[in-house]
């Protein structure tokens, strides 16, 4: 639909029924000044198609709400369902770039609506958000800014730096503040000035950070996160750090929970360290060595031990052993790829097995 | 905080008057277990006398709307700690709070608490809590008052923040 409204071809065979669609509503102020908005010279700047309602005494029977509509003249439509709200994500800045993890449970009211969603989202290259709040919102904005940071970069031939990003995702979200409309992103991004981080939510708040944690489960990841957190930690401390702080978060939020995401964005972009399945760090925290089960020869062993270790992922085929870091003894989880292990004072020795994948990780 | 007895201490907090109507309440029915057969009630017992009191007051007319913390050492049974909410639903547990600087302590006592904990341990970890507090908590909390209980009873340690030079 972006390309189409760029090509200016409203009515097109692919899209037969896009006349149905209600016209698409300006952003611009309402004597339709196009200009002046998002740099788009024409039509509007960002066409909100609203669904065709062929029978509008249907809205007469939803709940009892009037939901202000963000458009001028256009009754609000009512929400049938409680939207899917709750969350952890956090993100910090430190001397090896900027961090983004997430946990990946999208819950609705009282139940889980996906327990494998994902809440750190690529806009570019150089720029990941994570969402939190309404979640269907949050990807739809995300969506939305990456269509507009490309049309900014091919406009002026130079990348919008973060802090732009963000200025512009708070203005297109100023005009829903009052309604449901819930989006609390943090803007994780490398540009020419180097790291940045900004904190962007619907009601109009846009802030600059070294360290945000948003979502239902933030205080608990802010504690754990604070305790911790130095500016010049090395980037497996910070790997180590992120996952924990989300865990704990996990493990006391009910609308938290499944896996934790992990991106780290660097002078060259964003890369994905791994999506970790947080329920085995949980008996790993309880203490004891615990095979936690096996399956076709390979198993999943959760050792003895607290707090974080260093150590590297496995190799193909060869047979890597990893120390660990901390004087006390380090918790492993060997993840469900890993074929065999020994265990020995400090020391881990995994083989991957011959279809690749697995990896360790240090918690 | 208030002592039932010597070696049980509870934590209150709520509505106000509430809070000191029940705990008091409590209070005086512990003492009068002692005088009556001559010895104290265990902490599992007095948690368990708390929590029936409650639960019979929460469908009256005059519902006690606290927040309990009860912390015993009892000779046979080692130390215990007790959680009980408005709604009178009671835990034992390991460590535990109330109210909203629940959401931000919580985490760290997950993360740093160990069965095994010696004394000087315990007070370095409710000093991280306090800092965190201090840092991310919206209301200023300027001092807390730390009691511990051992075989040898209540003991009141050092105020903490530390008192500023």
């Amino acid at each position: 639909m972006a390309l189409q409204d760029i090509c200016r071809q409203p009515h097109t065979p692919a899209f037969p029924y896009s006349h149905k669609w209600n016209d698409p509503i300006s952003l611009a102020l309402a004597g339709g000044d196009t200009n002046t908005v998002l740099g788009w010279g024409g039509s509007a700047p960002l066409p909100f198609y609203t669904p065709f309602s062929a029978n509008p005494s249907l809205r007469a029977q939803t709940p009892n709400r009037a939901p202000q509509s963000p458009i001028p003249g256009r009754a609000g439509v009512t929400v049938p369902f409680e939207l899917a709200h709750g969350t952890t994500t956090l993100s910090f800045k430190f001397q090896g770039g900027v961090i983004a993890a997430a946990d990946t449970r999208s819950s609705c009211a009282g139940y889980v609506e996906c327990p494998t969603a994902q809440k750190v989202i690529p806009i570019h290259s150089h720029l990941v958000g994570t969402t939190s709040g309404t979640s269907a919102d949050c990807m739809l904005w995300k969506r939305i800014l990456s269509r507009e940071c490309r049309l900014y970069q091919l406009r002026s031939s130079a990348p919008l730096p973060v802090r732009g990003a963000a200025r512009l995702l708070a203005a297109a979200l100023a005009r829903f503040k009052g309604t449901e409309l819930c989006v609390a992103a943090t803007l994780c991004g490398w540009d020419r000035a180097g790291p940045a981080l900004h904190y962007v939510y619907s009601d109009g708040t846009r802030l600059e950070g070294q360290l945000f944690s948003v979502g239902s489960g933030s205080p608990y990841a802010y504690s754990v996160l604070d305790r911790e957190y130095r500016f010049d930690m090395s980037v497996p401390e910070a790997y180590a750090l992120a996952r924990n702080a989300v865990y704990h978060a996990t493990h006391r939020d009910a609308y938290s929970g499944g896996c934790v995401d992990l991106y780290h964005v660097t002078e060259s972009g964003w890369r994905k360290i791994g999506r970790d399945d947080l329920l085995p760090v949980y008996y790993q925290k309880k203490g004891g060595g615990v095979v936690l089960g096996s399956e076709g020869g390979r198993c999943c062993v959760v050792l003895k031990g607290e707090g974080w270790c260093v150590g590297s992922p496995l190799e193909q085929g060869g047979e890597p052993v990893l120390t660990t870091s901390h004087p006390g003894g380090g918790g492993w989880v060997l993840t469900w790829g890993c074929v065999g292990s020994e265990v020995g004072e400090g020391v881990v020795r995994g083989f991957p097995p011959h279809g690749g994948g697995g990896g360790v990780r240090g918690f | 905080m208030f002592k039932l007895s010597e070696k049980i201490l509870m934590l209150c907090v709520g509505e106000a008057g509430d809070t000191v109507q029940f705990a008091e309440y409590i209070q005086k029915n512990v003492q009068l277990y002692k005088m009556r057969n001559g010895y104290e009630l265990s902490p599992a017992a007095a948690a368990n006398f708390t929590r029936k009191n409650l639960a019979d007051y929460l469908r009256s007319r005059t519902p006690y709307h606290v927040n309990l913390l009860l912390a015993g050492y009892d000779e046979q049974a080692g130390p215990a700690l007790y959680y009980m909410d408005y709604m009178s639903a009671l835990a034992k547990a390991p460590f535990a709070a109330h109210g909203y600087g629940a959401f931000l302590t919580l985490s760290i006592l997950d993360r740093y608490y160990k069965p095994d904990l010696t004394r000087d341990e315990a007070v370095e970890l409710l000093k991280k809590c306090l800092e965190e507090l201090k840092k991310r908590f919206i209301l200023s909390l300027p001092s807390f008052n730390v009691r511990l209980i051992d075989k040898d009873g209540i003991k009141d340690l050092e105020k903490l923040p530390l008192a500023a030079a």
